[in-house]
This record gives C-alpha cells, sequence and structure tokens, in this order.
C-alpha cells in the first residue's frame, strides 16, 4: 500500500509540477508587470516560450552540453519525486545537489567566457544553499528521530515549531534558488542586465527549454520542502505560500541585485545565527519534549 | 499562429547608430508601449534570439561584430533594419567609413524607416517580421 502510494506522489509530482511551475512563471510575470503598472504577457508565457524553444534549430556550443542540461533536468525532477514519495530528506539534498552540478558543467563546457562567469556565480549560489539544507536535514532528523520524511506527518505539532529559525534560512535560500533580485547573481532574468543571461548565456534551443522546465521542477521543490514544514496543517501551509510567493515578488521589484559577496555573507550569517542557534536549541531542548 | 509568433526574442545592436533609434527600442518596453504583452523580452544574447534588431548605417569596425552576431543566432530568425541610416546608410551614406545600411552586410528582411523611427512603426515592424518568422518556421519544418 505504502509502495503503491508513493508511486502515485512521484507520478503525480512529475506530471503536475511542471504545469503548476510554468503558471507559477506566468503570474509571477503578469503580477510583476502590473507592479510596474504594465499590462504584462499572457499567463500561459511561459509555457509559450518553452514550446517555441523547442522547434529552434538546435546549435550546441559543445557536444556534451546536451547531456548535461538533460542530466540536470532528470535529477531535479528526480529530486522532486523523492518529496512526493516522502522518502529520504538526505537523498533529496544530494541529488539536488547533483543536478546543480551538471548545470554548472554544462555552463562550463561552452568554453566562452560569460558562461563561465555564469557557472561560477551558480556554484555559488550552489554554495550559498547547501548549508541551509543539510540543516534542515539534520533538525528534521532531531524532530521526528529520522530522515524519512514521511515522519513528519506523524508528527502532532508541525515541524514549523521546533525549527522557526531554518524555516527562514530556507526562505532566504528559496528567493536565492529562484533566482529573483536582490539575489540573482548567477542569471540576470528580466532586464537587468549585469551578467546578461548568466549561466545559461551559450544555451539555446532546446537546451535552454530543459533548463526553463528544469526551473518550473526547482520551483515547485523548494515550495514542497517549505511545506514540510507545516504537514498535517494545509490551511497554514496554503496561507504560506500565499503570502510567501506575494513577499518574493515584492522584494523582486523594489530590490536591485546584490552582489555575489553581499549574498554570501547575508544568507551565511542567517544560516549561521538563526539556522546552527535553532540546531543547537533543538539538540539541547529536543530531548525534553 | 504557433508559439514562434507568440514569443519573439529580440537582441538590439547598435551598429554606429546616433542612439536616437535605440532610445526608441527601448521607449517600446516601457510602460507606455509594453510590448511584453506580445511576449517579446529583449534578451540581449544571440543564442536566445528570434529578432535581430540593429540600428544605425554600419561602419568598418562593427562589420564583422554584426556578421558575428548574426551568425550566432539559431535559425529560424528574422533581421530588421531599424531607422533611415539601418535601411540605406541615411544622410552618412556617402561616408568613407559606412558601408550603407545592414543589407549590405547580412540578409535583411523588413525595412524599419524614420528619423528617428517611431515607437508605433518600428512595433508594426516588428509584427511584420513575427509573420516572417512564422513562415521561416514553417519551411524549416517542412524541409526536416
Amino acid at each position: 500500500m505504502n509502495i503503491l502510494m508513493s508511486i502515485i506522489g512521484a507520478v503525480l509530482f512529475l506530471l503536475l509540477a511542471p504545469l503548476i511551475g510554468g503558471l507559477l512563471m506566468g503570474c509571477d510575470r503578469v503580477l510583476t508587470a502590473h507592479m510596474q503598472s504594465r499590462v504584462g504577457p499572457p499567463i500561459l508565457q511561459p509555457f509559450y516560450d518553452v514550446a517555441k524553444l523547442w522547434h529552434k534549430e538546435k546549435a550546441f556550443t559543445s557536444p556534451v552540453e546536451m547531456i548535461f542540461t538533460t542530466a540536470y533536468l532528470v535529477l531535479m525532477a528526480f529530486s522532486g519525486a523523492l518529496i512526493a514519495m516522502a522518502g529520504n530528506i538526505l537523498l533529496v539534498v544530494f541529488a539536488l545537489a547533483l543536478a546543480h552540478t551538471f548545470l554548472v558543467l554544462a555552463a562550463y563546457s561552452a568554453n566562452a567566457p560569460f558562461s563561465n562567469i555564469g557557472a561560477e556565480r551558480e556554484l555559488l549560489s550552489v554554495m550559498i544553499a547547501e548549508p541551509v539544507l543539510i540543516l534542515l536535514a539534520a533538525g528534521f532528523y532531531l524532530v521526528t528521530g529520522s530522515f524519512q520524511i514521511l515522519d513528519l506527518f506523524k508528527l502532532n505539532v508541525p515541524a514549523i515549531v521546533f525549527m522557526p529559525g531554518i524555516f527562514i534560512a530556507l526562505g532566504l535560500v528559496v528567493i536565492l534558488r529562484l533566482r529573483k533580485s536582490p539575489y540573482d547573481i548567477s542569471t540576470s532574468e528580466h532586464a537587468h542586465q549585469e551578467l546578461v543571461k548568466g549561466v545559461t548565456t551559450s544555451f539555446s534551443g532546446r537546451s535552454l527549454a530543459k533548463v526553463q522546465i528544469a526551473h518550473w521542477y526547482e520551483m515547485i521543490l523548494l515550495i514542497s520542502l517549505s511545506l514540510l514544514f507545516f504537514a498535517r496543517q494545509p490551511i497554514f501551509a496554503a496561507i504560506t505560500v500565499i503570502v510567501g510567493f506575494v513577499l518574493l515578488l515584492v522584494i523582486d521589484n523594489i530590490f536591485p541585485r546584490v552582489t555575489w559577496k553581499m549574498t554570501l555573507k547575508s544568507i551565511w550569517l542567517v544560516t549561521l545565527f538563526l539556522g546552527v542557534l535553532n540546531l543547537v536549541l533543538l539538540g539541547i531542548f529536543g530531548v525534553l519534549l | 499562429m504557433t508559439s514562434t509568433s507568440k514569443s519573439p526574442w529580440i537582441l538590439h545592436y547598435n551598429a554606429s547608430s546616433c542612439n536616437g533609434c535605440d532610445i526608441e527600442i527601448l521607449a517600446a518596453l516601457t510602460p507606455v508601449y509594453d510590448v511584453e504583452r506580445f511576449g517579446i523580452i529583449n534578451t540581449g544574447n544571440p543564442a536566445h534570439t528570434d529578432i535581430f534588431l540593429v540600428t544605425g548605417g554600419v561602419n568598418e569596425q562593427n562589420k564583422v561584430v554584426l556578421k558575428n552576431l548574426y551568425d550566432q543566432i539559431p535559425e529560424p530568425k528574422v533581421v530588421v533594419a531599424v531607422g533611415i541610416c539601418a535601411t540605406s546608410g541615411g544622410v552618412f551614406r556617402d561616408c568613407y567609413n559606412i558601408s550603407g545600411g545592414v543589407d549590405t552586410i547580412i540578409p535583411v528582411d523588413v525595412y524599419v524607416p524614420g528619423c528617428s523611427v517611431r515607437p508605433e512603426s518600428l512595433i508594426e515592424g516588428i509584427v511584420k517580421a513575427i509573420g516572417i518568422l512564422e513562415q521561416k518556421r514553417a519551411a524549416m519544418e517542412k524541409t526536416k
């Protein structure tokens, strides 16, 4: 029964995540446009973009680019499906890191200066995000006594009560990983022009479409990760996602980009103070609960 | 109408223009004209481009750059010459350093004259370009 449930969860994630992810991107673009008193594109625009990219000429900057971008997409979908299967949280964290490694390799394989800078920035953002994800896994372990996501749903009190510090740190990482300002250091989407398209500079056509779809998967994956803090509390979970999304758009529209040094310092400081302190307190008092 | 015409991404290159037409191109991206309504994005990256907007009469120094950018754009692609200098060289036509229009270097599909070009005529030119883009995609799929 459990195996059947996990398979259904995984299949649902693989099918629905790109749809919801794409729609969220569309909402993002429309809401952003309204905030700038523009009309903005149709809500299905991200799907049109990917469909168009799929029909472009196949032009690869290196023979391995296709393998790396495909691996990125597959691993990203796999990590997300693992959460949907209520699998092992550590495996999710490591599969996610591996997925990003393939994206970085794809950008490095182009051997073009802008693409290389983009790859370095992407690597940096992975490095900034990784400690928080490890803390998250460790925190879940302290709370439930296992790395299985399923055990989170057996708690009487949602995990947010035990790990508010780690949740805030995760929030910053979500902004970083969604490549939105102020942390859009690895790609410069929209009209920002510091690093033109950063890590995706050398990708065109289908490679770019794959990176885009993987990005939708990643969006839903990160949202699912934050939802785990509200296991068995669907109303709180829904409120958090909606408030979080609007807050993200506001931040994106009023803050300019911070430099990569600022990004590193600010997120690591939050991770260190809130995340580690949270974990230490959990370690000391967790036994008493 | 396929996805190609719903998401035409733009690359803008200034081949020795006076900046007049460039400002009008950027004006089309502002809230007044808001070309993102049509899915148009100014990418700034040839690998992501569908429509190549070129301003200016093209001088000796940016000939190579122009050709290079054109070659990096994956098919199907459309080139729009924006402003009178890009279409024919304009008042600079006889200058010793001006090649006299974008079509002396790369094939041009749409000419949008004007000094400087109005955002309205620019948008009309891009709409024409989208039609040509669609034809090119159909032709590409036929040869497959």
